[in-house]
């Protein structure tokens, strides 16, 4: 019977680390659905932006209100888990706070700091939800938020105030039991859960003893419960903000990916010679992108990245006057098919031959054709996602493999073919401006 | 000395005398062939001739850098174009390009290097600040634009795309003109919506026109004059412009323009 809450205890871990192992399995198959990487550039510039990007929060501060509150929520999350390490050892080893003896007032100071964190998390989380239901910011509120990523992002709010609130109202319990002295460890004065002290003290001994338990478990089971949960939600930008930061494309953003399978042709079409180099691809692969496999791996980890934020999309020119596109929608579509595809494998079924793709069922021409290629969106990232690339790809697919581009692109395209300009101008009235100087 | 002002050489003649220019202008499809930009074309040669500089263009020999076409998924058009581009260039030993168009700035200076074009890009507006900081073009103080309203509308494919947002800004301020920013400037500068093709064709369905929205937005500062940086800029923000019945009091006009309208050239 002694050893019934740490066989418990392991019981849970290991559950939890069952589940969530899976998860991260299916995950890293999702993203192995696209085509390997590529990097180039300096490590250390990557590293660069990992540090101030991601560690650092650069670009969140570009709105001030959202990033300082987020970075409440974001720094707490960081240092409390530190405590989450006492909570595992305490849990294994059938200890009560093993550090507080060897730390001492260290330990106080500790955990009041932890405390003053997590309050700030939970005033965080509470703004968060006013400003997401009740001042109803318009980027929380367009077509793609629907049911499910409104109650997503909600979800995440509150379950992160019901951790805090378990963690201050299990110190405030153990506080009132150390001075009734039950044998509980001594802490010192917590300085923020001790304000809620008088909540607790008429409580008797019993029922104390087990709110400080509840919020123990409450505490834990809520971390683990939530690490799996976060896999499934937009969440997981937690952690995949770190390696979409690192490999975000360095070039200044107006370079487009080059093809070389096709520079191969061109220079064979010119009879340039190909470079060494240059080897045809294994395997004849599709202009562009139609489904998640033409699409590199770093663009589906970037889907996974994506926390649904919405910046991009409310300063996308496109979607500011109403047309369809949104790069947010792209980038949740992208996630969407390519869990989609990896759920069809498991099961046995066809995955990519399903019938469906990402261009045609989730995106649709009408939103790529939207895009005017000003990096808005790109810009607006907190965590360096490119959606613009996913529709750069999917318009080759359109324009190389379908011939499917509007008219007037397909005109345009004959002009540049045989006036060498977009319009349709004699080629030999190219230098006729120079005219007006001989005047 | 007019003659001078209008003096204008293609790099083929100046090959046939064994020469290179320091720098070739790359005059681009809307400076060659749009009636409003070809104004633009001609009052960055009539600044070139002013400083004494060593240019010439490709004249006849200039076809498209082919971004439309690459913007539009089309890259076997755009390869075929740059590679035509990169083989007479390299062919008359070109080190230097200076453009008035960002479009062909972006393209060239970013994607033309890993088809084997190698040269050192500029936009005319760094070109324009370099003269102006080195003395060589020296302003005189209370100039026609004295204390009138400037705004300056960022191009996404210098500012966004290549991090060109101070150039535009300091050349507008030798002016002595008065600049105003609009609201949304510089990193978050809203997209004229000719970008990526748009420029050739007509928009999605919506509920208003992209350069509308951003003709208000430039109105709405009081400037009377909208300075811009790119061609497909100026169209669409001259289109917004009158399609706000504005176009007797507010002037759309490239950087080029104002500095050689400064100078009396």
């Amino acid at each position: 019977m002694e050893y019934l809450s740490q066989i418990a205890f392991l019981a849970t871990l290991l559950v939890a680390g069952y589940f969530l192992s899976k998860r991260i399995l299916f995950i890293r198959d999702s993203i192995r659905l696209g085509k390997p990487m590529e990097t180039s550039g300096s490590t250390g510039d990557r590293w660069k932006n990992v540090f101030l990007i991601a560690f650092g929060q650069k670009k969140m501060f570009k709105r001030f209100i959202p990033a300082i509150f987020h970075f409440f929520i974001y720094f707490g999350f960081l240092v409390i888990n530190l405590e989450v390490l006492e909570f595992v050892i305490d849990g294994l080893a059938g200890t009560h706070r093993i550090f507080a003896p060897y730390l001492g007032s260290v330990y106080s100071l500790a955990i009041s700091f932890f405390e003053l964190l997590a309050l700030l998390v939970l005033i965080a989380c509470v703004i968060f939800l006013i400003r997401r239901n009740f001042l109803k910011v318009p980027r929380f509120w367009s077509a793609e938020m629907t049911k499910w990523p409104r109650l997503d992002g909600n979800l995440i709010l509150v379950i992160e105030i019901m951790l805090m609130a378990a963690i201050l109202k299990m110190n405030a319990a153990d506080q009132i039991l150390q001075a009734r002295g039950e044998h509980y460890t001594a802490t010192g004065t917590l300085y923020i859960s001790s304000l809620l002290i008088p909540l607790f003290e008429n409580f008797s001994t019993e029922l104390l003893i087990l709110v400080e338990r509840i919020g123990w478990w409450f505490h834990i089971i809520g971390i683990l419960g939530f690490s799996i949960y976060i896999t499934y939600s937009k969440h997981l930008h937690i952690f995949m903000a770190f390696p979409n930061t690192y490999f975000a494309k360095l070039e200044p953003k107006g370079h487009i990916n080059n093809m070389p399978v096709v520079t191969r042709e061109v220079k064979s079409m010119l009879g340039l010679p190909a470079e060494q180099t240059e080897q045809p691809p294994s395997v004849p692969g599709r202009f562009g992108a139609k489904d998640i496999n033409d699409l590199s791996r770093h663009h589906l980890m970037a889907a996974y990245a994506c926390t649904e934020c919405g910046r991009c999309t409310s300063e996308c020119p496109a979607n500011l006057t109403g047309k369809k596109l949104s790069p947010r929608k792209i980038m949740m579509d992208t996630r969407d098919r390519m869990e989609e595809v990896n759920r069809n494998l498991r099961k046995g079924n066809k995955g990519l031959d399903d019938g469906k793709s990402l261009l045609g069922d989730y995106v649709t021409k009408e939103e790529i054709n939207a895009c005017t290629s000003c990096n808005a969106c790109v810009e607006a990232c907190p965590v360096m996602i490119n959606p613009l690339e996913i529709i750069l790809e999917m318009r080759r697919y359109v324009a190389m493999e379908e011939s499917g581009s509007p008219a007037s692109w397909n005109s345009m395209f004959q002009n540049i073919e045989t006036s060498f300009a977009p319009w349709k101008f004699a080629p030999s009235d190219r230098f006729n401006w120079a005219n007006e100087l001989k005047k | 000395m007019m003659e001078e002002r209008n003096k204008i050489q293609t790099v083929a003649e100046l090959s046939a005398k064994g020469k290179t220019p320091e720098i070739l202008f790359w005059v681009g499809c809307a400076g060659s062939f749009d009636d409003r930009y070809k104004r633009v074309t001609v009052a960055l040669v009539k600044i070139l001739n002013a400083v004494g500089m060593d240019f010439a263009v490709l004249g006849p020999e200039e076809t498209c850098t082919g971004d439309p076409a690459r913007r539009a998924g089309n890259e076997f058009l755009f390869q075929m174009q740059a590679m035509n581009n990169i083989q007479v260039m390299n062919g008359y030993n070109i080190k230097k390009i200076v453009t008035a168009c960002p479009h062909c700035f972006n393209i060239i200076k970013n994607e033309y290097p890993e088809l084997g074009g190698n040269y050192e890009v500029i936009h005319h507006s760094q070109l324009i600040q370099e003269l102006i900081n080195s003395g060589k073009i020296v302003m005189n103080e209370g100039g026609a634009f004295k204390g009138r309203k400037i705004t300056y509308h960022d191009s996404c494919y210098l500012g966004r795309a290549n991090d060109v947002y101070v150039a535009p800004r300091e050349v507008l301020q030798t002016l002595d003109a008065d600049l105003v920013e609009m609201k949304r400037c510089r990193t978050t500068g809203l997209c004229c919506g000719a970008g990526g093709a748009q420029m050739f064709k007509e928009p999605e369905k919506g509920k208003k026109d992209i350069n509308v929205e951003r003709a208000e937005e430039a109105i709405e500062t009081g400037a009377k004059t909208i300075a811009v940086a790119c061609p497909f800029c100026m169209t669409m923000m001259s289109d917004g412009v009158k399609a706000k019945n504005k176009e007797t009091e507010v002037m759309v006009k490239d950087l080029a323009e104002l500095i050689a309208e400064a100078q009396g050239l």
